[in-house]
């Protein structure tokens, strides 16, 4: 008899799951603008994955007798002080800024939300140690903690992801700990605790799947984020280090050309731009199909 | 009102030691021995050995953190490893230009941001709210620093109208802290046009209408004096995202402020400086939200009574 009301609950609980899916399919389809923020985002991924067939030359090979040709035909987009084109730089440099957002995001991802959990769910002196560190941390603005971990860390790729990534666990903590908060006074929770069920599995099989969007929602808004301070850092020469092309270190080598050659700073920064912005799209567009509550 | 102050002072206190940890960790993090690096890469085993004595580095850990407190009462932060001017000097003759720069952005931030939002929130889903909430998007995207050029290439290179950096007439404020305040704007225009959109849509805010008030005082007086709150919370927190921009847009114009100094300073790896600088910052933030804070207790007395 148990047993046949457990196989019922599931079969509800599989149908309302796959409702709430069409719903939230349905809801971000019918958002142009998140969709837009999709494509967008497909087509630097696939620029990305595809970049040795998209541009089959090397990208870092200088050639000084094509130095800061304006765009044309042949190239597009033009060249860089070295001669560079910078179509092919773009391409290359999607994969070095998906990468480190990808990274830092990770970093953020994986320290912030179980520190989030441990200080909402258990409350009383973790908390308060979690607390007081995410508040020293956030009297820190996110892109000058980055730099300021930069300059203990050292430049490089590695260092900034980390540095970038650093500077989100304060976010996600305060985040992931204030739906916990609300999370962990429902019946389930209580009923989970009732029948002996672990911490551990309460607070990653109840809780975690119940904070899941705007975790989510966040995550698309802070990759985003996570390729501006990765290109501001580029862009100040602290970032990721020439010959590997990425769009900050470009705008920034581009900045001593921009009264005779303003095209080798202009293209960089509209990559930037559109790959932040597909990323804004889509996580307004989440957070709006996903909950509405967390409209802003 | 005092009590609230007090109790609000008190709650920056372990902020505080956690930035003086933080501060003081960043130097034994580095590889290598902190009395060379902030001794600078000319200094004679002499000089190093002065620095270690003198900042007590050969004396247990805690014993320096004590003594790494006392100095950091007095802001002596020891010198610049580049110009062996006290680092105290060198961050206090910048950091007026990083307020200024910071305080015209902010204004023009508030100025162009609020009623944007408001104009929005009012007429919702009209191609004027299409057109304040895409451009907002656009603002938060656009990396700080690439607009900056653009503007230089337009109102310096192009028109001729303005200088593309430095600092001396008051034209030479005007790029960089539009290009702040570019940001700042977006977030203020989308937290205004949100809350807005509530207050608008309040009992109040319909009993107000249908006493037959004005729609200008319904929304000034009554929706809008509701929504500042968040308004304000957010101008306070986009304060420390300027920090941060100035960072950027003082490198793109060669501004002389605190932000520059940084860069520089973590370039030529001058850790007395970037330590001084980080932590002028971080208490700048701190005071900033500070205020935020007894500004709500200000607007909203029931602030003051939780």
């Amino acid at each position: 008899m148990t047993e046949t009301t457990q196989a019922t609950d599931t079969r509800t609980q599989g149908r309302s799951a796959d409702r709430r899916m069409g719903r939230f399919w349905s809801k971000l389809k019918r958002n142009k603008a998140a969709m837009l923020g999709g494509l967008l985002l497909l087509l630097y991924i696939v620029t990305a994955l595809l970049a040795p067939v998209l541009y089959p030359g090397n990208p870092s090979a200088p050639n000084l007798m094509k130095s800061l040709e304006p765009p044309s035909l042949k190239e597009p987009l033009g060249t860089d002080e070295l001669g560079r084109s910078i179509l092919g730089r773009i391409i290359y440099g999607s994969r070095v800024s998906l990468l480190i957002a990808l990274g830092a995001v990770s970093v953020g991802l994986l320290l912030g939300v179980p520190l989030g959990l441990v200080s909402g769910y258990y409350g009383g002196k973790s908390d308060f140690m979690i607390q007081r560190v995410t508040d020293t941390m956030l009297a820190f603005p996110g892109f000058l903690l980055a730099l300021a971990l930069v300059a203990v860390l050292g430049v490089g790729l590695k260092n900034a992801m980390i540095s970038v990534g650093i500077g989100m666990i304060p976010l996600y903590i305060r985040l992931v700990r204030g739906c916990v908060l609300s999370v962990r006074e429902e019946v389930y929770v209580e009923a989970a605790k009732a029948v002996g069920t672990r911490d551990r599995v309460i607070l990653f099989r109840h809780i975690l799947p119940n904070v899941m969007v705007p975790i989510t929602v966040q995550t698309s808004l802070m990759m985003g984020m996570a390729i501006l301070f990765a290109a501001g850092l580029g862009f100040l020469g602290i970032g990721v280090q020439p010959p590997t092309p990425e769009w900050g270190t470009m705008l920034g080598s581009g900045r001593a050309y921009i009264f005779n050659a303003p095209h080798v700073a202009t293209f960089p920064g509209i990559a930037i731009f559109l790959a932040v912005l597909s990323f804004n799209l889509l996580g307004d567009g989440l957070r709006d199909a996903l909950d509405p509550r967390f409209k802003l | 009102m005092l009590q609230y102050v007090i109790k609000r002072l008190l709650s920056t206190v372990p902020v505080l030691i956690g930035i003086s940890l933080l501060l003081f960790f960043m130097l034994r993090m580095l590889p290598g021995d902190p009395a060379q690096v902030l001794a600078g890469q000319m200094a004679t085993q002499e000089d190093i050995e002065r620095i270690r004595h003198q900042l007590g580095l050969d004396r247990p850990v805690y014993v320096q953190y004590v003594l790494f407190l006392g100095r950091l009462a007095k802001f002596d932060l020891g010198r610049s490893a580049r110009t062996q001017n006290p680092v105290i000097q060198e961050v206090w003759a910048r950091l007026p230009n990083t307020m200024l720069l910071a305080g015209v952005a902010i204004t023009l931030a508030c100025l162009f941001g609020i009623p944007a939002g408001i104009i929005s929130a009012v007429r919702p889903y009209t191609w004027l709210d299409y057109l304040v909430t895409s451009t907002a998007l656009f603002g938060i995207s656009m990396p700080v620093f690439w607009l900056g050029l653009m503007l230089v290439v337009i109102f310096s290179v192009m028109l001729q109208w303005l200088p593309a950096g430095g600092m001396g007439s008051w034209k030479h404020v005007i790029l960089p802290s539009v290009t702040l305040a570019a940001f700042v704007v977006a977030f203020i225009a989308r937290m205004t046009r949100s809350t807005m959109m509530e207050t608008l849509s309040q009992d109040y805010t319909t009993t107000a209408r249908s006493k037959g008030l004005q729609e200008s005082v319904v929304i000034i007086k009554h929706a809008l004096k509701n929504a500042l709150i968040p308004i304000i919370t957010v101008v306070g927190l986009q304060f420390g995202m300027l920090l941060g921009g100035a960072v950027l847009t003082e490198t793109v114009f060669a501004w002389p402020g605190l932000g520059r100094l940084i860069v520089d300073s973590i370039l030529a790896r001058d850790y007395p400086v970037i330590q001084g600088a980080i932590l002028i910052f971080g208490l700048l933030y701190i005071l900033v939200n500070l205020i935020v804070d007894l500004i709500y207790a200000w607007v909203d007395p029931r602030i003051r009574y939780d």
